[in-house]
């Protein structure tokens, strides 16, 4: 191999030549790796400053205490907790749905279902999370919607159900496939032991595999909450543009993202307070998931080789 | 006896409600897109697609919509396809149990899980203000460029780690360098799977609505881009847009703009499935 130049180059400036070219490129390749520490720091910086600015101009007291939101409003409140409650409503409808959907997927995949059926279906709900969440944002008003004012007419043409209920089924692969791992992890013997016992397979699932993969399952749970918290677009579209401080899931609200959205589609000069209101809207919104992350982040390290 | 008939029972039932769960997600997605097609396969047709936007339901098309999206495309390609693979390179490859992998491999996790609206924040203050790129498809395709490069990275990683150390191991043997070894086998025995991964990551892409909206790509552009530095709007903002109108015209638009839409993403994934299978079968190691 390129004998042809070493011939002409004296063999120890070749050998030089050659570590010098390795160097660049391990340093070329590290500088790639290095773009994703700087996204994180001008994530956290760009949030940061802007908020802020922001906050030097509204005080975190009533950012936190303040019951109203209406930055774009002649009365103007700037109150995150009825975005926040927004947040927490369809978050909480979502996982209503996902979760004994998604388990029990996960139990029957695990415990029932013939090798080939989970190799078969494994893929096909995750077609559950490709498909682009904007084209949920049709269904949940086009077609939930108008579907559930038929068994309840005082619903609102945008309201938390809806948006909450499809954002459900949209992570429903995220608690399914996560969970579906921590329950296929459980030792085989401990599954025997029960089954020796004289166990049902139901009674296997409930008193041994799940408790045994507990902090998986938790660690999927916490993941699809940290999914459907930073969701946009089906909020966006089928939840409303209200920001009110309520549970009540029939009435329109707004979440903290659809609000971030709803500004970006008008004309909001930068630099000015309503501009700076996404940055802090969307720093509680990072600060969230941020945490919810690694909470699942530590719990997973902590538990991982419970087994070996 | 009776308690045992009860417990039989009970796994049965499990077993019904189990499979009722498995298939109902995938029920639900069948009606809608039944109702998807029942709406818009009507309006389907090569006028659709080639017209341009309108305020008259009728008239209006996705020919500009559909360039944005294909722009946006190929640039986020060229951006995240070699930092994503030079980065996974290098965590597997160089950066093994340094503090500084550490790092990089919880900061990755971490930034697969940022919601993709933030990193509209990031693209809004960074491209579109301090670099002065304006709304434009280069601005959005550095965002989204960004917004999958964990996935990217991973997808690189696992498929490297397929690779076994002997190949590796025979190279270094030879007397082939590290870059030597990885170029000339490591990467041509992964690549399949590294393809796979980035067309998924991009089919992601092309879906994502909500940090283009926030960087201002615009739901209404008279023409499609002509350059990297126009402003351009995507399938899935003209289709949030259309969502937001009032009037059945346009709602009809969306359900058509949908099935575009989804076809590309459905071709995507198809592509990405065969990749793996044929380089599953090549790689037999």
């Amino acid at each position: 191999m390129q004998a042809g130049s070493s011939k002409k180059i004296p063999g120890f400036l070749f050998s030089g030549m050659r570590k010098i070219k390795e160097y660049l490129i391990e340093k070329s390749l590290l500088l790639s790796a290095f773009i994703t520490i700087l996204t994180t720091i001008g994530i956290i910086l760009v949030l940061t400053v802007e908020a802020v600015n922001f906050f030097s101009e509204v005080s975190l007291i009533s950012f936190f205490t303040d019951t109203e939101w209406t930055p774009l409003f002649e009365q103007k409140h700037f109150g995150i907790l009825p975005l926040l409650t927004g947040t927490l409503l369809t978050t909480f409808i979502a996982i209503f749905v996902a979760l004994p959907i998604g388990l029990s997927i996960a139990i029957y995949l695990n415990e029932y279902a013939p090798k080939g059926f989970r190799k078969t279906i494994k893929p096909a709900l995750e077609l559950l999370a490709a498909i682009p969440t904007v084209v949920y944002g049709f269904f949940a008003l086009m077609v939930v919607t108008p579907f559930l004012q038929q068994i309840y007419p005082d619903l609102a043409g945008f309201n938390a159900l809806s948006a909450g209920i499809v954002m459900g089924i949209m992570i429903i692969p995220f608690i399914s496939s996560l969970s579906e791992d921590a329950l296929f992890a459980v030792p085989k013997s401990l599954r025997e032991a029960s089954y020796g016992m004289g166990s049902t397979r139901l009674q296997t699932a409930m008193l041994v595999t799940v408790p045994a993969a507990s902090s998986g399952i938790v660690v999927s749970i916490i993941l699809a909450i940290s999914r459907a918290v930073g969701e946009t677009m089906i909020v966006a579209i089928a939840a409303g543009q209200q920001p009110r401080l309520t549970f009540d899931p029939t009435v329109p609200i707004e979440t903290i993202t659809a609000y971030i959205v709803q500004v970006s589609l008008g004309d909001v000069q930068h630099g000015t307070l309503e501009y700076r209101t996404i940055f802090a809207a969307g720093i509680t919104l990072f600060a969230l998931t941020f945490l919810l992350n690694n909470i699942s982040f530590f719990l997973r390290k902590k538990y991982r080789q419970k087994y070996e | 006896m009776n308690n045992r008939r009860k417990n039989r029972i009970a796994d049965k039932a499990f077993q019904v409600w189990g499979i009722a769960c498995t298939f109902i997600g995938l029920v639900l997605l069948v009606i809608f897109i039944g109702d998807i097609l029942i709406d818009g396969l009507g309006r389907l047709s090569w006028d659709f697609i080639t017209a341009l936007p309108s305020r008259r339901p009728e008239s209006a098309g996705i020919w500009t919509a559909m360039m944005g999206t294909a722009w946006v495309l190929v640039f986020t390609t060229i951006i995240s396809f070699p930092l994503g693979v030079a980065a996974g390179i290098y965590l597997e490859e160089y950066a093994k149990k340094s503090h500084l992998a550490n790092l990089l491999e919880i900061n990755i996790s971490n930034l697969a899980g940022v919601p993709s609206i933030i990193y509209g924040l990031l693209g809004l203050e960074i491209f579109v203000r301090v670099m002065n790129l304006g709304p434009s498809v280069l601005a959005g395709s550095l965002t989204l460029s960004l917004l999958i490069l964990p996935i990217v990275i991973v997808a690189t990683r696992e498929s490297i780690k397929a690779v076994p150390g002997s190949i590796k191991e025979a190279s270094f043997a030879l007397g082939a360098t590290k870059w030597q070894t990885i170029r000339n086998q490591v990467l041509p025995a992964s690549f399949g799977g590294i393809l796979t991964g980035v067309i998924l990551a991009l089919s992601r892409a092309i879906g994502e609505t909500a940090p283009l909206i926030v960087i201002g790509a615009l739901a209404y552009v008279p023409f499609a881009p002509k350059s990297p530095m126009d402003e351009f709007s995507v399938l899935p903002i003209q289709i949030f847009n259309w969502v937001s109108r009032p009037q059945q015209g346009f709602i009809t638009n969306a359900a058509a703009a949908i099935i575009i839409l989804l076809l590309i993403t459905l071709v995507m994934n198809g592509i990405a499935v065969y990749f793996r299978n044929r380089w599953q079968k090549k790689m037999k190691w």
